[in-house]
């Protein structure tokens, strides 16, 4: 009897280790390496220049806006929300950086007119914060009605997308301002142990929000609201303030984001993270976070990244225009969403 | 005895000041008070605004935009949404443009664009209602992949040098433009077939609790389907209109345009949360939104405010429906 159970429950044990183990093979994380992989060995195989060491940071300094903003719209998307405003918030925020900079006066106090006499223009490291405050704030006020009005995420956000890039528009007049000091081009153009800035930038933060999210008890709790937000607001977590939290978040990354980009192309437009939303949200889907809420995580979210870039940058460089290359953006988005959708449903989960 | 003839006629004078309240109360009307008020207003400050040829430059500027808000008025009453007409309209429009060139006749060079669009409207409508992909996923990626294509395949060339019988949107039979025409012909037809057909309520009992709307036998996947089928051909109308108004074809998706004709449904007053509105306010709010337009330039304001006061205006309207289905209880 004795030996039988122990037979048995050495059975499940092992059973269960190698449930864990194909769990793990099987999941989106190691199914998108394993495509990542095969990816870069077909392309590398196309082009001699695809798998150097300096076409590889370029692509990294490239995907750093994209990787940023991706963090945030994980929790978010794992909540079961949406935030299609970041690319017109990152715009707002462009546009806040260079125009503050380039037309407010501090002595006297006021906006420059032409011919005007400025004792004191306004510092670009105040400019920089006021932007990413600006950022906040966009996002706060994403949160503010998504929490307290209950306005749905995908309307709020849509029409604050309308809203942020039409300040954008308005302040700037389709300006564009350059000509910044030297200093600023250091973190978009930079490097820093022989990396460019911005990737140290994304790593940091990355394994912060990873941290977060899978280690921290607001990190779960922002699985619980994707699962259940119901059952998680009846189980004593404030639902609404980790929702304006991670919308602030949101609002603050691309503005971080945005810096990064103008020190980067070293000017300001206000059409600028135009169609950023649909690169993020395509990175964030194809990292197996599910659309629908409630799963997710940083590692799938940065492999979304890279293999969205890389495919990107294996396809220009096998002569597609680089405009076009979008259209791996949406495939893979459509394609990742369609299998996830039949995975689920084959393993009963949905 | 005689009491009941009277309430007879107290409750049809109830029942005639219960629909006028309803009038008065909606959407619909609320937007013509606006653009009543709009055009008076700016009309006594600058009275070039209120010449007949601006107030018919003012209903034509958006009326393609009307014509695509009259489908996506339909795919946000069943619940869902669409942003790739932008994408889908730069497409058709090059498509259309380049069937002319090769020498088809007119009506083939028209007709391609709304049967292509329907085509697209199916393969949406099958991945969302079928394959079960939410709508913004589908359109967020099938926007992507079109607007890649077109600059892949055209290169960014415009087409030019058409015939002149080719170019319907410039043509006036009885001295009002033909886009003018279709955005009030096509809004009355579809605003009549919604209110009154079965199909045209279905769409609104599947908006408005697709649980229900199955339990009482409506096939939902097959009215979200058609109903995306449906938005295909006002979208190839539209595109037809947008590709025929000028003499030159840019190989450019037209800028923002799902976002100036998602916010014509939503000020229209469909609620984004599905189930209500009508085509009526949608193209009213089209036309509002240029009236709008149209007067920033007339009271000299910059026009690159124009799209802030856009957001504006979403947000507002979208707040005013939450707060009316609050009070009416009918929850979000």
């Amino acid at each position: 009897m004795q030996l039988d159970i122990q037979r048995e429950s050495g059975g499940i044990r092992e059973e269960s280790a190698r449930r864990r183990v194909r769990n793990a093979l099987l999941s989106q994380e190691a199914i998108l390496f394993a495509i990542l992989m095969i990816a870069v060995v077909v392309l590398a195989s196309r082009s001699p220049n695809f798998l150097t060491a300096s076409n590889l940071l370029t692509q990294g300094r490239l995907m750093a806006e994209v990787a940023l903003v991706a963090l945030p719209m994980t929790f978010i998307i794992i909540t079961g929300g949406i935030d299609l405003s970041v690319g017109a918030i990152f715009g707002l925020c462009a546009i806040l950086l260079g125009w503050t900079w380039d037309n407010i006066c501090l002595d006297p106090l006021a906006i420059k007119t032409r011919g005007m006499e400025c004792a004191a223009g306004f510092p670009l490291e105040l400019a920089i914060v006021a932007a990413l405050i600006a950022g906040v704030l966009c996002g706060l006020v994403n949160g503010w009605f998504i929490v307290r009005v209950k306005v749905p995420p995908l309307i709020m956000t849509l029409a604050t997308l309308a809203l942020f890039r039409g300040l954008a528009e308005g302040i700037s007049q389709a300006r564009s301002v350059r000509g910044y000091p030297d200093w600023f081009y250091q973190l978009g153009q930079g490097d820093l142990f022989g990396v460019p800035t911005q990737i140290w930038v994304v790593i940091v933060a990355a394994i912060v929000a990873g941290i977060v999210l899978s280690r921290t008890t607001f990190g779960r709790s922002l699985y619980a609201i994707g699962n259940n937000e119901t059952a998680t607001r009846f189980s004593g977590i404030a639902v609404g303030r980790q929702k304006m939290i991670i919308y602030a978040f949101s609002g603050a990354m691309a503005a971080l984001a945005a810096w990064i980009f103008v020190s980067r192309v070293s000017t300001t437009r206000s059409d600028m993270g135009t169609g950023l939303e649909l690169d993020v949200i395509a990175a964030v889907v194809l990292g197996g976070t599910s659309i629908f809420g409630g799963t997710g995580s940083i590692v799938g979210t940065m492999i979304g990244v890279v293999t969205i870039k890389l495919l990107q940058n294996g396809l220009s460089l096998a002569g597609v225009t680089g405009d076009a290359t979008i259209i791996i953006v949406g495939a893979v988005l459509i394609l990742a969403v369609l299998i996830n959708g039949i995975v689920q449903r084959r393993s009963g989960r949905s | 005895m005689t009491s009941m003839p009277a309430a007879a006629a107290r409750s049809t004078s109830n029942g005639v000041l219960m629909t006028l309240r309803k009038i008065v109360a909606s959407q619909e009307f609320a937007l013509f008070i606006s653009l009543i008020t709009l055009i008076v207003l700016v009309g006594s400050v600058n009275s070039n605004y209120v010449r007949p040829n601006n107030l018919l430059s003012v209903l034509q500027g958006n009326a393609f935009a009307a014509v695509a808000a009259i489908g996506m008025s339909m795919v946000i009453i069943s619940g869902n949404i669409d942003i790739s007409v932008g994408s889908v309209v730069g497409v058709l429009a090059v498509i259309c443009g380049n069937v002319s060139k090769a020498g088809a006749p007119d009506v083939l060079a028209w007709a391609v664009p709304i049967v292509l669009g329907a085509g697209v409207g199916a393969v949406i409508g099958f991945l969302v209602a079928y394959m079960r992909i939410p709508s913004i996923v589908v359109t967020l990626g099938l926007a992507s992949i079109l607007k890649g294509g077109l600059i892949l395949v055209t290169e960014g060339r415009e087409i030019s040098g058409f015939n002149e019988s080719f170019l319907i949107a410039q043509m006036r039979p009885l001295g009002i433009s033909v886009p003018i025409i279709a955005m009030i012909v096509l809004t009355i037809i579809v605003a009549f077939w919604m209110r009154y057909s079965t199909f045209g309520r279905s769409i609104y009992a599947v908006g408005g609790n697709p649980e229900a709307a199955r339990l009482s036998g409506i096939n939902d996947r097959r009215v979200i389907l058609i109903v995306f089928i449906l938005n295909g051909i006002f979208v190839g109308i539209a595109s037809l209109l947008f590709a025929t108004q000028l003499d030159i074809i840019r190989a450019t998706v037209p800028a923002n345009f799902e976002l100036l004709v998602i916010t014509s449904s939503v000020v229209g007053g469909v609620s984004i949360l599905g189930g209500v509105g009508t085509v009526i306010g949608s193209t009213l709010a089209a036309i509002l939104l240029n009236a709008i337009g149209s007067a920033l330039v007339f009271i000299n304001i910059s026009p690159y405010w124009l799209r802030a006061f856009q957001g504006l205006l979403i947000l507002v309207t979208v707040l005013i429906d939450l707060f009316r289905r609050r009070r009416q209880g009918i929850g979000v």
